[in-house]
Order: structure tokens, then C-alpha cells, then sequence
């Protein structure tokens, strides 16, 4: 037990913000003051006494079944449960008594006559609390004869991350706790009662099950029942390590547990501020990619796209680089070429790459994957409060009484989140849900959305404009709050335009395919149910109007003040682990760190001097300016940091031509992607657990990734960078990512006070952290709008261009599911497979009928731009006349359907709106046949192991 | 003898031994019949009741559809004929506070609600004074003052109180809850009635096992009525009280009829013991205040009201004050419901209701308390029935249930059985129960088998302490009692 943490075995009393009154107990001898509200059992471990415990961990609610925590109370007949029994004034704990150890051996006596005696094979010997407990109570016979038991019971394997071993089960209900209270999907029950209790899913089994596999179960089980098929495979780990999540903005934090330098499991820290000890299937037990034979660690080049890749050294391929890129330039110009930074790495190989770009490139044609993603939520913020990022911090949903998602579909994209909110609803927060699916939140044990606005993608701006005019227009604002803290000219504009008729849910329901009764009632509840809080994902701002929608939801916190406290605000959920950090850092073409615009003159004075180098004032290229002037044949060098655009971006066909076009394409990544296909150097990354830095989540945090092993390539990734850069002709000299974090926080005001020493003490903070908050921010805009008064922008709707004819009658709308992540470039390594393996495109049963689709039957998607085939699922989750789809598989192609419509302020594509049309297929589309035909060739043109 | 109205129950104790088809005789007979509830004296079931012009009434016991043309031919000269009814020493020796109205008219018949109009503008602590002044203590095993219930709640501040009426009735041997909904359900209602504006709950529900379908189909069309003529609802007997009552159905679990069982099943949950702290008082139904009472608990509460608190505390033996419903089966001649006051002797019931043994032959044991209930030999049987009384003998009341046993019965099987219905019953939640019924029914087996000696008795000794002091509930809790009550006081049946 090496590794083991404290376990206070019940959960601190909850106190609703006050400070407890303390309450005076004596345990053993010892007096000892604790909260009120405390159980025995806590007071006591808190104090280093240890009561033997089962049943009982200090993430679920006590339950008192296991009876092995009992002590004598003066005062009280018999024994108490201490797990169960909160302190009194006064009272005196007796925890060892002559009496006590008799039951609580007797009560182990009982566990182990039903419990195979094979301690010594068992995957969990030495690190299962059962046999701890046999030792702490001493026991040392078992005298019942051989007698009925649950030794034959068989297991269940069909998880590919654990097993359920029910002869070792010793229905304690921590797995089926776990499930209810802490991840909150309610796969697990116990079925039968007395002696034949077992804990049942509810299927055949786990697979097959509601398990959404996010371990909970495994990590909250006593014994070897639930155990991590890596554990059984290589042992219970030795050692462990701090670190943070590479999948989505949640930013779990999570204690790797090893054994040398090989990774046994990963389980998410119970100090971690975004997670609190939980996890999903990704994180968890989803990082086998790091070391999946296609992994490539050493450097290769290539003179054309149709040669085969060469194996080089480090130095010759930053040569090859270096000499390729000077040569674009000589020939078309200091800005022909360019770079796009990772929302996947970390802070210090962000800020490299855009400096890099900035100060050895020579321009500013860098930009970042948040493009397509949030981009419109930093502009939005920007203009209306001041911070180009979300409000609160993740724990502030706690202190929500009225809940709106909008456009997110949490449970999938941001699991350990939605486990946390929907712990909040099962408290009783109300719900509303704006999506055009029947996302889990709508309806899923325990929680049930107060409202469901199913609007027809694209009709964000007019659903919003229409709570405004509900507030507006039924003396809904919060008066005080806007005299306070808003610009009042903006406001009495922001009024008018919101009374409009136009604006009126009676005029708005017929476009957006909703009840205007239901409208004015879900607005209502926003604006008079208490703290009210926004959350909205992709589906607010993947959208032509995906900048008017952040501002416009902006503008209703205002109004109805519901922004500055905890419990409020307006949250975007980001999509990826360092979407929030890399755009922190200045991967955007017209703006530095914390988004100072370069045409700034004396943020680039400062930037001049410290970097020494007199950089461009002129903003550079966005992405999509990128891929134009490529296919127009005057932009030609690109450097792709673990980005896969050729996947990810919309109109595939468009930015496949656009890097067929390239004269020096670049690639840094752990995989051979699809941007590669189209590459001449790839230079190979680093995986998560090979990267020392920091992320910051979707709440601002920043967090500590820490190297667990040495990168397998041989080469940081900042340092391939600063190698290149040096070989352009811009030295850079680094000896770790601490000392880029320190230049970070020299030149960057709202990182001011961040560093790795201070991140080591206290885990982690969200900017702002300078002088003023030193610990960081939890809530922004607290006192005031960082902007000074909160600013009301008119929010007119545009509808997009791209709408359902009789050609294209059906709306596409993409998004995820939990299992696999964006290109999938990870999860698809990893047996998350199990689960689903193919991109299939959900219809609703009508649409399908009209067309004679059933469930499984291949499809052909087509839009103005393109055309896939891909399998169907029928299904209600969508509403009729949508379909809907993920990008998660590279041969699906998702995106050659996609338009290269985009946010006006932000460029963000708008993958949510695309009128196809759906028909029987019996073949694969010509991209497809392309793509497969490509495949085959780049897989040649790898070098034989 | 036409037009003579004739009384017979539909309790199913009588219909169980033919009184339907008696009934649909005396009917066709040209009579006036009118089905009402039993008044418990099960040995006489069918008890067929006829008045005359007086009122008066006149009864025969154990009536076939063969007797009925003899009975009517006969009249008081028929040898199943036991005269006045209200000269049956066996019913006229009980004093009933709860029952004096069961059995005698049709259930459904609207009664008068005095106690409840009488009340409908007390202070609502004034009512809790009069329950604490009558001393009365919960009816359905515990004995847990109904006072301090009643006071939690309405001093725990909620916007919802409720009031939960455990009609799970599953102690074996025991039917008084059962007789009461099928015999006079509105005794119930305007007993829960009085508690809800005596406690600020405004919501009830009646949780009663699957097992009784007659008594769920009387009670829920007694409720029907009773909301028919505004004893429940928004306005109470039109006062501004509101309270509201729902029959519950539960599905076949013993354990739902302990009180937080109970409540998880009636959330809708799997029936699995709560721990407590918090009691159901201050943390109850979905989390609020709530009372959780016996049937024959609430239905104490109109006579209480209406004679008054110090008057119920006149009766039996401070502090195990009022009457209790003793109910009467096993291998005895006279078997039924007794309600007498606290204080008789186990003789008096079993010997003087009861008659002795129906075998005939000497009787050894008596269980009392329902299956967890310890058993008690001769020797025992001139102990009173108070609280107080049988716990100094290591025993309990329970809820009122006493089994009697002949010469014939072997306690090392009765312990196995103990165990046994611990095992099938248990909810499995914590582990003394769960697996320590099985150890314990498998050891006993040993004994059964003459396979064990002194070590398995230690054995089961030592599982018992287990059992008793770190079960969750009493289910496993009690087990003990009946297992180390047999081994006490028949240790011979041990020894094989």
C-alpha cells in the first residue's frame, strides 16, 4: 500500500458556504474538535485514528452496511456505526474495546467464509482493503464449515478496460454507489436481496450495459471484484505521479500509477479542482495510444508527397525543414509561409510555435485549432465583459439553481463535468436544454430537463433574442444589477432592440421549430429561478452566427444579473485539454498572449525587446486565409502542430487541395495523420504522458502536466521547435518548459504569477494570477466587468446561407460521442472500439421511412460539397428533418460534406448547418474510394519496420 | 324470521372457512345480510350475528351453508349458538379502545367521526399533549413513545411533513392490522386524520403489503368515500386542514415492513434498510418529516382523543399504558384478536382466551413478538404483558403476536427457522444479516444432524452477538432472541 491516500471514509459535512460550528468529541482519550455534522469515523481518521472500514470511502455518502466500523458511545447501548453517526457534543468514542474487536472479527469472520482464500494470486494482494481489514481486526480462524457461498460465480470480462469478478464481491454497493452518486448514470443496482445480493447491470453484462465505463466502480471497489485489466496483467503499481488529462477542457487531474517507467493505471486524483476524483472512459483507461505500434518516434522526410518517407537523424530533418521553408520564403515571399498551433499541447510548445512563426518566420501567419471551435467565445466574451474566457469555475454549478445547456452535449463531451452538474440537478437545480437532439441530459435517471427546446440547427441568435425580449418585455432585468455594473447607453439600445416584435417567441417559434409558450416559460425560469447559469458548447458557436450568439447570451446574464458570483455566469465547455491555454498563449494571427492586438504598439515594443526582433504589425493569416492562398498558390509553407486539419476542417476537398499545393508541409505529431498524407517532414511528438508543462481547462485552470517517461522520440517538442527556429535564423535557447513558463508569465499579464514552484505547491490556478490575485480567479468579473461596465451588443439575426431546398431537404448537424475523441486520432488506438467503431448518422424514424432506411442500412450523405456514405441509425434522438453525425473516423470523411461557411467575426466553420440529402447507398462515395486509394499509397510509402 | 337482518363477515378469516357461501344462503333465504368486518374471534369464524328488533344481537359460531336452514329453524336453541353477543365471555372480557366498532357493521358503513370534529380546531400541541398524557407507545413492535414521533415532526421546520401508515403487516402469526382495514378502515383515516393537524403533515400514505388483497380493496374504497364526504382532501370535515392519503401497495418484501425499508420502497427504490441517524422524524419520506406509525398505532389515536388521554393512561400499567391487541394462533383452541389492556398474564391469553393447545396435548412453548419474538416456556406464563415485564424475561410484545406450541414442537428446528426466515427475508444490505443467517441456519443444520458438539453452540453464541450488536437493522438484530430464547430454555433439544 505504497500509494495509498487518506481516506476519511465519509464525505466532509456539507455546509452550504458557512463555516461550520465545531463540535468538541473525545475518541480514545484524545479530545479533538471537528465541524459539526462529522461523522465519528471521520473525526477519527482525520485525527490518525483508523476505525476499520468497508463499506465506507469519502467520496460517497455513508451507508453503514458493512459493520465494521462500530464503536462504543458513553451514553449509548450496544455499538454504533461510526460511518454513520455524527459527532455530538461531548460525546466519547471508545474505537477499541474488547467487546468491539469481538463483532468486528466476527463480522470478519463472516466476510471471509463466503471469500476465496487466494490472496497470494489475487490481482489486488496488496492493495485490497478486505484483506487489510482481516488484519486489522486479527482475525485468524474461520470456523464455519464449508457452507453455500458465491465461490463459482463466473466473471465477467466483456469491459476491455476491467473485469467484474463476483466471487470476490463483498456487496459493500460501493461500485453501485459510485455509479449513483459520483458519475450519476445508474448502471449498477443490486439485484436480489439477503444472501443472494449481487450487483447486476441491468444486461448481460458490463458491455452490454448503460455502463458508460468510467471506472468509478472499479476505482471505488474494496476487493479484487472490479479490477483494471492492466493491474491483473502487470501488478499492483509501486509508485505515482501527478499529472492532467489530454482529452477535453475538463482538465481531470489524475495520479498516474507506475511500475519503472511503464504506466499501470491511471486514477484521477482526489484533489484535483476540476475532477474531484472522478473520470471517464477517456481518461481513464483510454491512453494505450501512447504506445500503439503506429506510433512514429523517429524523424522523416520527403522531397515530394509521392516518394517514400526517409528515416533522418533530428539534425537533417531540421535542416531539411529549415532549408524548405527559407527556400518558400526566397520564392514567394516572407509571407508565404505559416504555422498553426495545438489546443493538445501544452502551454510552453504553443508559445514556441507562435513565436516561432512571429520572430523566425517573420509574420504573424499563426493561428490555432480553436478557430474551429471556440473562437467565437473569445471574441464574444471579449466585446461584452473583457476576458476571452468563460466566467466561473466548474464548482460554481453547485451553487446553480437554474441551468441552461445550450448547444453542448456534456454527458458525451465533457463526462466528469455533466457527473458534477447533474449531481446538481439531482439536488434539484431545473433544467433547460436547448439542442436540436435529445441529448442524455433531456431525460436520464434521475435528472430531467424543466424544458426542452429542440430548435432547428442554425436558429441559435433568434431563440436568445427571444428570451431577451421575455425578460424585456415581462420586467424580468435586473435593474440594480445593470445600473451597477452595465454601460446604460448600451443597455436602453439593447431594450429597444430586444422589445421588437420581431424578437417575440410568437413571432420566433415557427423558425426555430419550437412552442413559444415553452419559450416564454424556460425564459421565465432563467430570469426568476435564482442563480441562473449558461453552459454551451460547439453548437453555439460552430455557426455563421456563432459570434452573435456568445454576445447574445451575454447581453441575458446582464439583463437578468446573472453574472460575478458563483452559481451564474456564462460557461463555454471547451473541447480540448489546452484549447483554452494555447489561445492564452497568442496563436491567433492578430493578437499576442492574452490577446493584445499586434497592431498594439506597446505590447509589441515589449515583445520587440524581450524576444529581440522587430515583428510584424500587420495580423496574419486565420486558417481558412491559410488554405485560399494556398490553393492560390502563394501561401506554401505550413508548420501543423498536432493538428489534423486535413480531417478536421470543413470542405476536406478544399483543404486537401490546398496541402497537395504546399511546397514545405511540416508535421508534428504521434501519428502519421491525415495531414500528413499531404507532408514532407514529420517531425515525431510527444504523447501526454512524455510532456512536461501545463494545460489550462475550460475553467481557466492551469494545470501541471508532468514527463512520466522520457519523450520516445528522443526530443521535447518544444525543443524540435526551438531547433527549427534556431535553423531559420532565430536562436532560441531553452533548457526546460519551466523556463518558457517563466517567459510566459514575464510577458503575459494574466499569467503573471504562474510558475511550476507555484503549481508543485498548490496544484493548480486560474488565471488571472498576478499580484492582485495570487491564488488565482474562481469567478471573474466579481466587482466589475474586467472591461469596466459590461457592454450590450444588438444581436440581429442573420439566418446562414446555407439552408434545406428540395435538393438538400435534410439539416446535418455534427458533433461526438463519449468514446471517441474529435479525429480520433487517440481513441481509435485504444480498445474505446469496443464500444463503437464506425461514424453512423442518426435519422429520425420519419425521415427515414420516407426514404426506406432502416437502422444499419448504408447511406449516402450528400451536400453542396461533397458526398459520403456511411451507415444509418434510426432514431428519435434527432428531431425530423435533422440528421446528425460524428467526425471521429477519417475514412467516414464527415467533413467532405461540411461548407466552408463560417462565423463572420471568427471564421469558426459552421459544421452545425449542412442541408444534405440522404439516400439508399450501395457503394462508397468517389471521396471515399479516393481516400482509401490514398491510404494505401501513403502506407507504402512508410518505411518497413 | 324475514326481514331479520343477519351479520356476516367478509373478513377473510371467515370467508376463508365459508362464509360466503353462508351468506348467499341467509340471503336466499329471504334475510337481510349485511357484511361487516370480524371481531376477531377467529375460532368462531364464520360467526354469523342476528339482531332483533332491540338491536340487540345474537351469534353462532363456525356456521356452514349446511347449518344455515337448521339455524334459522332453530334459532337460539341451535347447538352453534353462543347466545348474546355481548355476553361472550370471550369478547366481553377484552376492553377495546380500537376495535370496538370492527365487526360490527358493514366496513365501508360511514361511521361517526367524532373524535376528528372534535378536534378540527385544537391546538395542534394540545393533541400531542393528549397523546403524550395517554401514554401511548408505537403499536407495531418498537414501543417507541408516539409523542416524541409526533413532536419531531412538527418541530422540524419543512414545507412538506408526512405521515406514513405501515400496513406491511408481516409478522407470522399476526393479522390485527388486516382486521382492522377489512373490518372498520375509517377508524384509520380519522386516526391519521387527527395526526396530520396534530404534526402539520398534509400528506399520508398507507403502505400495505401485497399479501392482503381484500384489505387493499376495502381500504381504497374506504379512502374513496372518505374523500366522497370530505374527511379527506383540501378541507378537512370543511375546516382549512388539507390532508391527503394514498394507499401504497408494496411487493412481497418482510423487510419493507421495517419503517426505512419502507420508505425506500415507497420512493420507489429497492426496499433496503436506511441507516440511521437521520430518523424518519426529522429525515423520512423523500427526505422530509415524517411520522411513521403502526395501523393499530393511528387507529389508537380516535378513542384516545375522545375519552382523553389520562383516561387511556388509566388503563394497563404505567408505563406500558392502553390496550394492546394481542393476536392469538398456533396450535390453540380459542385463537383471534384480544384487545386488553397491558398487564394481563400470558396464562390469562393463552390458557383463559385460548383454552390450551388445540392438539389437546401439554403445551411447551409460546412464541411471542412474531418470528423474532423469543420463546418462552411454562414457566414464563404468569409474567404480565407489559413492555417492561417481558423485557426483564429477555422477551418482547412485538406487535402482538403469540404462537403456541405443543409437546411436539423440537426448538433446535424452531432455531434453524429462525435463522432460516432471517436468510429468505434478510435484505442483504449489511453483513450479519446477509451472511450471518446462513452461517448460522447451515451451524444449526450440524445440531439438527448430530454432527456438533459444545463448539458449535459457542459458535452460534458468538453469531449471535455478532448478529445482535452490528446488524443495521432489527431484522438481523433480533434474530438472536428466538435462536438464543430456545437454546436457553429448551437446551435439551440441543443435544442430539
Amino acid at each position: 500500500m505504497t500509494i495509498a491516500i487518506a481516506d476519511f471514509g465519509t464525505p466532509a459535512p456539507s455546509v452550504n458556504g458557512h463555516a461550520a460550528d465545531s463540535v468538541e468529541v473525545t475518541i480514545d482519550g484524545h479530545p479533538l474538535e471537528v465541524p459539526a455534522g462529522t461523522s465519528i469515523m471521520r473525526a477519527a481518521r482525520a485525527s490518525g485514528l483508523d476505525i476499520p472500514k468497508l463499506c465506507a470511502t469519502d467520496n460517497l455518502k455513508a451507508f453503514g452496511s458493512c459493520r465494521m466500523c462500530l464503536v462504543e458511545v458513553e451514553g449509548r447501548r450496544g455499538l454504533i456505526a461510526s460511518c454513520t453517526e455524527p459527532v455530538a457534543p461531548g460525546m466519547v468514542v471508545r474505537t477499541q474495546t474488547e467487546k468491539v474487536a469481538r463483532v468486528r472479527r466476527g463480522v470478519m469472520e463472516l466476510y471471509i467464509s463466503d471469500h476465496p482464500l487466494d490472496c497470494l494470486t489475487c490481482a489486488a494482494n496488496g492493495d485490497c482493503e478486505l484483506q487489510d481489514m482481516a488484519g486489522a481486526v486479527g482475525l485468524r480462524d474461520v470456523r464455519y464449515a464449508e457452507g453455500d457461498n458465491h465461490l463459482g460465480e463466473a466473471k465477467d470480462e466483456s469491459n476491455p478496460y476491467f473485469t467484474f469478478d463476483p466471487s470476490k464481491c463483498i456487496a459493500c454497493s460501493r461500485c453501485v454507489r459510485a455509479c449513483a452518486e459520483v458519475q450519476g448514470t445508474f448502471a449498477l443496482t443490486i439485484d436480489g436481496r439477503g444472501f443472494e445480493s449481487k450487483v447486476a447491470t441491468g444486461a448481460d453484462d458490463f458491455l452490454a450495459s448503460e455502463c458508460v465505463s468510467c471506472g468509478a466502480c472499479v476505482q471505488a471497489c474494496p476487493t479484487a471484484t472490479l479490477m483494471e485489466k492492466s493491474v491483473i496483467d502487470h501488478g499492483v503499481p509501486d509508485r505515482t505521479e501527478s499529472t492532467t488529462c489530454a482529452y477535453c477542457g475538463v482538465g481531470c487531474s489524475f495520479r498516474a500509477e507506475m511500475k519503472g517507467d511503464q504506466v499501470v493505471r491511471m486514477v484521477p486524483h482526489k484533489d484535483g479542482k476540476a475532477n474531484h476524483g472522478h473520470s471517464c472512459v477517456k481518461g481513464r483507461f483510454a491512453w494505450g495510444y501512447a504506445n500503439h505500434k503506429d506510433r512514429i518516434t523517429t524523424p522523416m522526410v520527403r522531397e515530394s508527397t509521392a516518394d517514400p518517407w526517409r528515416e533522418v537523424g533530428w539534425d537533417e530533418a531540421i535542416d531539411f525543414a529549415a532549408t524548405r521553408l527559407k527556400a518558400v520564403q526566397a520564392k514567394h515571399g516572407r509571407k508565404s509561409i505559416g504555422g498553426i498551433t495545438s489546443s493538445r499541447c501544452t502551454n510552453e510548445e504553443v508559445w514556441l510555435v507562435q513565436k516561432m512563426v512571429r520572430a523566425a518566420f517573420g509574420n504573424n501567419n499563426v493561428d490555432t485549432c480553436a478557430r474551429v471551435c471556440h473562437s467565437p467565445t473569445g471574441y464574444g466574451l471579449r466585446q461584452t465583459y473583457g476576458t476571452s474566457a468563460g466566467t466561473q469555475d466548474f464548482d460554481s454549478v453547485q451553487d446553480a439553481d437554474v441551468i441552461v445547456v445550450i448547444g453542448a452535449n456534456p454527458t458525451e463531451a465533457h463526462p466528469v463535468f455533466a457527473s458534477q452538474m447533474k449531481r446538481r440537478l439531482r439536488a434539484g437545480a431545473r433544467l433547460v436544454v436547448c439542442d436540436p437532439r435529445r441529448i442524455d441530459l433531456v431525460r436520464s435517471p434521475h435528472v430531467e430537463a424543466d424544458h426542452h427546446l429542440p430548435l432547428q440547427p442554425g436558429t441559435n441568435v433568434p431563440l436568445m433574442n427571444a428570451f431577451a425580449h421575455v425578460v424585456v418585455t415581462e420586467g424580468l432585468v435586473d435593474r440594480a444589477f445593470v445600473e451597477e455594473r452595465c454601460d446604460l447607453e448600451s443597455f436602453e439600445e439593447w431594450v429597444e432592440f430586444a422589445k421588437s416584435k420581431e424578437n417575440a417567441p410568437e413571432n420566433v417559434a415557427e423558425i426555430l421549430g419550437v412552442d413559444a409558450e415553452e419559450l416564454r416559460a424556460a425564459a421565465r425560469l432563467y430570469a426568476t429561478g435564482g442563480n441562473a447559469a449558461i453552459y454551451y458548447g460547439l453548437g453555439v458557436t460552430e455557426h455563421s452566427q456563432g459570434s452573435t450568439m456568445v454576445m447574445a447570451m451575454a447581453n441575458l446574464a446582464m439583463a437578468t444579473g446573472n453574472v460575478g458570483r458563483r452559481g451564474v455566469g456564462v460557461n463555454p465547455l471547451r473541447g480540448q485539454n489546452n484549447v483554452q491555454g494555447s489561445c492564452d498563449m497568442g496563436s491567433f494571427p492578430h493578437e499576442f498572449s492574452d490577446y493584445r492586438p499586434v497592431t498594439d504598439e506597446a505590447v509589441r515594443t515589449e515583445f520587440n525587446r524581450h524576444w529581440d526582433v522587430e515583428l510584424d504589425d500587420v495580423a496574419g493569416f486565420r486558417i481558412p486565409n491559410m488554405l485560399d492562398h494556398a490553393v492560390a498558390g502563394d501561401f506554401l509553407g505550413l508548420y501543423v502542430q498536432g493538428e489534423d486539419i486535413a480531417q478536421s476542417d470543413p470542405n476536406t476537398q478544399h483543404v486537401e487541395a490546398a496541402l497537395a499545393n504546399m511546397e514545405c508541409l511540416i508535421v508534428q505529431d504521434l501519428f502519421l495523420n491525415e495531414t500528413a498524407k499531404f507532408a514532407h517532414v514529420f517531425l515525431p511528438g510527444a504523447s501526454f504522458l512524455e510532456k512536461d508543462g501545463t494545460f489550462v481547462n475550460a475553467e481557466r485552470r492551469i494545470n501541471r502536466v508532468r514527463a512520466l517517461m522520457p519523450p520516445k522520440s528522443g526530443v521535447h517538442e518544444w525543443e524540435a521547435t526551438a531547433r527549427l527556429a534556431t535553423a531559420l535564423g532565430y536562436p532560441m535557447a531553452y533548457s526546460s518548459a519551466e523556463e518558457i513558463l517563466a517567459e510566459v508569465a514575464e510577458l503575459t499579464p494574466s499569467f503573471a504569477g504562474v510558475s511550476f514552484d507555484l503549481l508543485d505547491e498548490v496544484s493548480s490556478v486560474q488565471w488571472p494570477c498576478n499580484e492582485t490575485a495570487p491564488l488565482g480567479t474562481p469567478i471573474m468579473h466579481e466587482q466589475a466587468f474586467v472591461r469596466g461596465k459590461g457592454l450590450f451588443i444588438l444581436t440581429d439575426y442573420q439566418p446562414t446561407p446555407e439552408r434545406a431546398n428540395r435538393k438538400f431537404p435534410l439539416l446535418l448537424t455534427t458533433g461526438r460521442i463519449l468514446t471517441q475523441y474529435n479525429v480520433g486520432a487517440q481513441t481509435r488506438r485504444t480498445d474505446n472500439l469496443a464500444w463503437l467503431d464506425e461514424d453512423v448518422l442518426e435519422i429520425h424514424p420519419a425521415d427515414a421511412e420516407l426514404r426506406g432506411l432502416r437502422t444499419g442500412d448504408w447511406v449516402s450523405v450528400a451536400s453542396r460539397k461533397g458526398e459520403i456514405t456511411l451507415r444509418a441509425q434510426v432514431t428519435e434522438r434527432v428531431a425530423a428533418g435533422v440528421v446528425y453525425t460524428t467526425f471521429h473516423h477519417p475514412e467516414t470523411g464527415t467533413n467532405v460534406v461540411t461548407t466552408e461557411l463560417s462565423d463572420w467575426a471568427t471564421n469558426c466553420p459552421e459544421y452545425k448547418v449542412t442541408a444534405v440529402e440522404v439516400r439508399p447507398a450501395n457503394h462508397r462515395s468517389e471521396w471515399q474510394e479516393r481516400f482509401s486509394e490514398r491510404t494505401r499509397v501513403q502506407a507504402l510509402a512508410l518505411p518497413t519496420p | 324470521m324475514a326481514n331479520t337482518r343477519v351479520h356476516i363477515p367478509q373478513d377473510v378469516s371467515a370467508v376463508a372457512c365459508g362464509a360466503d357461501a353462508v351468506a348467499e344462503d341467509f340471503a336466499a333465504a329471504g334475510l337481510d345480510v349485511v357484511r361487516t368486518g370480524s371481531r376477531g374471534a377467529t375460532w368462531a369464524e364464520p360467526m354469523v350475528e342476528m339482531a332483533d328488533d332491540t338491536g340487540s344481537r345474537t351469534a353462532w359460531r363456525n356456521v356452514t351453508a349446511d347449518d344455515v336452514p337448521e339455524v334459522l329453524k332453530q334459532g337460539n336453541a341451535h347447538p352453534k349458538c353462543l347466545g348474546a353477543v355481548d355476553a361472550i365471555d370471550w369478547l366481553a372480557g377484552q376492553h377495546r379502545v380500537v376495535f370496538d366498532r370492527c365487526g360490527t357493521d358493514h366496513p365501508l358503513a360511514l361511521p361517526p367521526t367524532v373524535a376528528l370534529e372534535s378536534r378540527l380546531d385544537a391546538a395542534p400541541t394540545a393533541l400531542i399533549d393528549e397523546i403524550e398524557t395517554s401514554g401511548l407507545r408505537g403499536r407495531g413492535g418498537a414501543g417507541f413513545p408516539a409523542h416524541i414521533k409526533w413532536r419531531t415532526v412538527r418541530d422540524t421546520p419543512a414545507e412538506q411533513k408526512y405521515l406514513v401508515c405501515n400496513a406491511d403487516e408481516g409478522d407470522s402469526g399476526t393479522f390485527a392490522d388486516r382486521l382492522l382495514l377489512e373490518g372498520d378502515p375509517f377508524r384509520l383515516i380519522e386516526g391519521m386524520a387527527i395526526a396530520a393537524i396534530a404534526t402539520g403533515a398534509t400528506r399520508g400514505f398507507v403502505y400495505l403489503r401485497s399479501e392482503y388483497p381484500d384489505a387493499e380493496r376495502t381500504f381504497a374504497a374506504a379512502l374513496k368515500r372518505a374523500y366522497e364526504h370530505g374527511m379527506l382532501g383540501n378541507s378537512v370535515l370543511g375546516s382549512a386542514h388539507t390532508f391527503d392519503l394514498e394507499l401504497f401497495v408494496g411487493a412481497g418484501a418482510y423487510i419493507c415492513g421495517e419503517e426505512t425499508s419502507l420508505l425506500e420502497s415507497l420512493e420507489g427504490r429497492r426496499g433496503e434498510i436506511r441507516a440511521k441517524p437521520p430518523v424518519p422524524a426529522i429525515a423520512g419520506l423523500f427526505g422530509q418529516p415524517t411520522v411513521v406509525h403502526n395501523v393499530i398505532s393511528y387507529a389508537a389515536v380516535p378513542g384516545i382523543m375522545q375519552g382523553g388521554g389520562s383516561a387511556y393512561a388509566e388503563l394497563g400499567v404505567a408505563p406500558s399504558t392502553g390496550t394492546m391487541a394481542f393476536q392469538l394462533a398456533g396450535n390453540v383452541l380459542r385463537g383471534g384478536l384480544i384487545e386488553v389492556p397491558f398487564g394481563i398474564t400470558l396464562a390469562e391469553i393463552v390458557e383463559g382466551y385460548g383454552g390450551g393447545t388445540r392438539s389437546g396435548r401439554p403445551l411447551r412453548a409460546v412464541q411471542i413478538g412474531g418470528p423474532l419474538g423469543a420463546y418462552l416456556g411454562q414457566e414464563d406464563l404468569d409474567t404480565p404483558l407489559t413492555y417492561e415485564a417481558m423485557a426483564n424475561i429477555g422477551a418482547g410484545i412485538g406487535h402482538g403476536g403469540i404462537v403456541v406450541f405443543d409437546d411436539t414442537v423440537d426448538l433446535a428446528e424452531q432455531a434453524h427457522y429462525a435463522f432460516k426466515f432471517c436468510e429468505v427475508e434478510s435484505c442483504g444490505k449489511c453483513t450479519p444479516c446477509r451472511l450471518g443467517s446462513v452461517r448460522g441456519k447451515e451451524t444449526i443444520q450440524t445440531i439438527l444432524d448430530g454432527r456438533a458438539g459444545p463448539r458449535e453452540l459457542t459458535m452460534i453464541r458468538d453469531l449471535c452477538e455478532v448478529m445482535e450488536s452490528a446488524s443495521l437493522c432489527q431484522m438481523g438484530g433480533m434474530t438472536p432472541i428466538p435462536v438464543l430464547s430456545a437454546m436457553e430454555r429448551f437446551p435439551e433439544d440441543f443435544k442430539r
